[in-house]
């Protein structure tokens, strides 16, 4: 037997709620877009309820600790057919375990979405160290990101608590949506852009000071470096070449 | 005018970066009041150099004018280099726009000694007063203690800063003597004992007036420098490990030399820094602070030296071989800690698991243990039965020769033939 969902939290929370009603044997999640429909299966599409979401949602959060609640938003946040489908195992086992069956790593989905989420509070962390805001001359800081998963909804509370006293944008190029922080709460937007780019290359949006700014910041990167203790190994793994990109004092010197 | 505040940034950037604390956990400071910055509790790292150290924090000197001529230092008095100060504004602008552009996560301010320690230690003050009180700022800041400076000055700058740190520069106070002889450890002793008092009693001030502001609340740290003199690790380790009781330190940094002056008591020009001995140094110091071993179990007159090819876990697992194999199943958490090739998150899981049932050796895999290292140590519910009992030089050469060390792989170990 096979469910499908329509991708969100709530289609999921549902086909939970609709594995114990109908009691259907082993069962596997998909999401409707990834769908192969196959001669041998039987499928059942999963009907979002709000009501019937929020009844399994009460329960997890009866059953599991506040750390747990985060980890199965952030699994959920990965967007992978595998954290779906560990996600609803995961759940499924819970409901039928005695109180604390969360804490059972030899199972290989309470493994499976420990793993998976701290993948994501991973890419969520380097986000929140590499993202570069740059100051645009309408006073505005902006900056864009591809992350490999789905972090805006982690990083927002970060961001606006510590730049509470600037207006900025940060905007997920391969998910089309992004955040605005007015200075006094923080704004889902899209926008279109020609080119989408993490370092604009015109520098005529910006700002007096940002290019001296720019220009400080890989000079002190350079000074701070130490030759004598070069480890190139060490240093792409901490910065894997994938986040370059965003960041300012891996461009190139304009000359 | 950026031109010379371009030039000033790369001198005292460049003559800071000695200076190997860059850690920037532990502040809780919050940004109330819409103000800019917030503390971060772990910390965050926002880049990193090529040689792979981390940058969190903007790590300047005020100035490297400096009275002091110690051998071991690019700044002493001696030293025919460019010399540079900032102004307190031009450090207050460079954190704000610094920080507002996320590039980093807060100040670490030092400075060389210009005319007397009072003076110097005042002009930090200014700075980080600025920062605190007229700009808003409750990024982090990690302030150098300056040895010498009055109390009233070092308490006061106890109020804005997150961490406060002071260094012991070599490991000896015979070492120190030899290149500094100016300098002696009972200056930074001083100053340290001062702070921890400071900080005991605002804590305990704290429980009974919630409104009683926090003091250094990162903590106090110290930083040696390995390799200048010949101390042995055994030194090293048991004055850091004295340090870490004494002081309640948060960290004790070991800095590997690099050679920078023809000095003939110091390690030539050129001559490689030690950093396979320093990386050593560290693995101890975890041991010591996350894994439950005292040092002396590490390091004594037995074993005054870390062994270089493998790591300080590993060599004691092979020096002690009668406490393996431990049963997975059953050993204690200090026991499963001691395994080489299980860390502190793996044994926490493996304890939580196993009363779900015995675990396998396929679930330790997924857990994320190193089970290569770690079968030599460890029985679990489907272990092979073995019937042959390998010496702990057999063991060592066995997992020498699967393990991908950047280190030198050509052990120089003579063979054994009985």
């Amino acid at each position: 037997m096979i469910y499908l969902f329509d991708g969100s939290m709530e289609g999921l929370l549902c086909a939970v709620f609709e594995f114990f009603e109908r009691k259907p044997g082993s069962v596997s999640l998909r999401t409707e877009a990834e769908h192969q429909p196959d001669a041998f299966s039987t499928y059942l599409s999963v009907h979002s309820d709000p009501v019937k979401a929020n009844r399994v949602w009460k329960a997890l959060q009866k059953r599991l600790p506040g750390i747990w609640i985060r980890r199965l938003y952030a699994c959920f946040l990965s967007e992978k057919a595998i954290g779906y489908s560990s996600l609803f195992e995961f759940c499924c086992y819970l409901f039928v375990s005695p109180v604390g069956a969360e804490k059972n790593y030899g199972n290989e989905h309470v493994l499976t979405v420990a793993q998976l989420a701290k993948k994501v509070e991973r890419e969520k962390h380097r986000m929140e160290a590499f993202i570069r805001f740059q100051h645009t001359s309408d006073g505005l800081f902006y900056c864009g990101i591809d992350p490999d998963y789905n972090v805006l909804p982690l990083i927002m509370k970060h961001f606006k608590d510590r730049y509470a006293d600037q207006k900025w944008i940060i905007y997920d190029i391969k998910r089309h949506y992004g955040l605005f922080y007015n200075l006094e709460v923080v704004e889902e937007i899209r926008m279109k852009f020609e080119h989408p780019t993490f370092n604009s290359p015109s520098t005529e949006i910006f700002s007096e000071k940002e290019e001296l700014y720019q220009a400080l910041w890989k000079d002190y990167f350079k000074s701070t470096n130490i030759p004598a203790r070069k480890n190139t190994k060490l240093h792409l793994q901490h910065v894997p070449k994938r986040y370059w990109k965003y960041l300012t004092e891996k461009q190139p010197v304009k000359s | 005018m950026s031109e010379r505040i371009r030039e000033k940034l790369n001198i005292l950037a460049d003559a800071a970066k000695y200076d190997v604390s860059c850690s920037s956990s532990g502040s809780k400071r919050k940004n109330d009041g819409k103000g800019l910055g917030n503390g971060h509790n772990s910390g965050i790292c926002h880049t990193y150099t090529e040689d792979g150290r981390c940058v969190s924090l903007l790590k300047i000197l005020l100035t490297n004018h400096c009275i002091f001529d110690c051998a071991y230092c690019i700044s002493r008095k001696s030293n025919d280099i460019e010399r540079a100060a900032f102004t307190v504004e031009e450090v207050v602008e460079l954190t704000m726009n610094f920080y507002r552009r996320n590039y980093i996560e807060g100040l670490f301010l030092s400075s060389g000694i210009f005319k007397n320690a009072d003076f110097t230690m005042e002009r930090l003050l200014r700075v980080v007063k600025k920062l605190r009180l007229e700009e808003r700022y409750n990024g982090y800041i990690h302030l150098k203690t300056i040895p010498g400076a009055s109390d009233e000055l070092i308490r006061e700058a106890g109020m804005y800063a997150d961490r406060m740190s002071i260094n012991l520069e070599m490991p000896t106070e015979a070492g120190l003597k030899l290149l500094a002889p100016e300098k002696s450890h009972q200056d930074v002793i001083k100053p340290l004992g001062y702070v921890q008092n400071q900080i005991i009693q605002f804590r305990d001030e704290k429980k009974l007036i919630k409104s009683v502001p926090s003091f250094v609340p990162a903590g106090q740290s110290t930083q040696m420098v390995i390799g200048a003199t010949p101390e042995t690790d055994k030194e090293i380790m048991h004055t850091a490990h004295d340090f870490y009781k004494k002081f309640s330190l948060k960290r004790v940094y070991y800095s590997g030399y690099i050679p920078i002056s023809n000095d003939n008591r110091l390690p030539v020009l050129g001559s490689a820094p030690p950093l396979v001995r320093e990386n050593r140094l560290y693995q101890t110091d975890w041991l010591m602070r996350f894994y439950g071993f005292h040092v002396n179990e590490l390091l004594n007159d037995a074993n005054p030296h870390l062994d270089i090819d493998i790591d300080p876990k590993l060599s004691w697992a092979l020096r002690n071989l009668h406490f393996f194999p431990v049963d997975i199943n059953i050993g204690s958490y200090q026991m499963i800690l001691r395994i080489p090739g299980i860390g502190v998150a793996s044994a926490k899981r493996i304890v939580q698991a196993r009363k779900f049932g015995k675990l396998r050796i396929d679930q330790l895999k997924k857990i994320g243990i190193s089970y290569n290292r770690a079968r030599h140590f460890i029985k679990c519910a489907d272990s092979p039965f073995q019937l042959k009992e390998y010496q702990s030089s057999q063991i060592k050469s066995f997992i020498l020769a699967e393990s991908q060390s950047k280190y030198l792989k050509n052990d120089t170990q003579q063979l054994i033939l009985f």
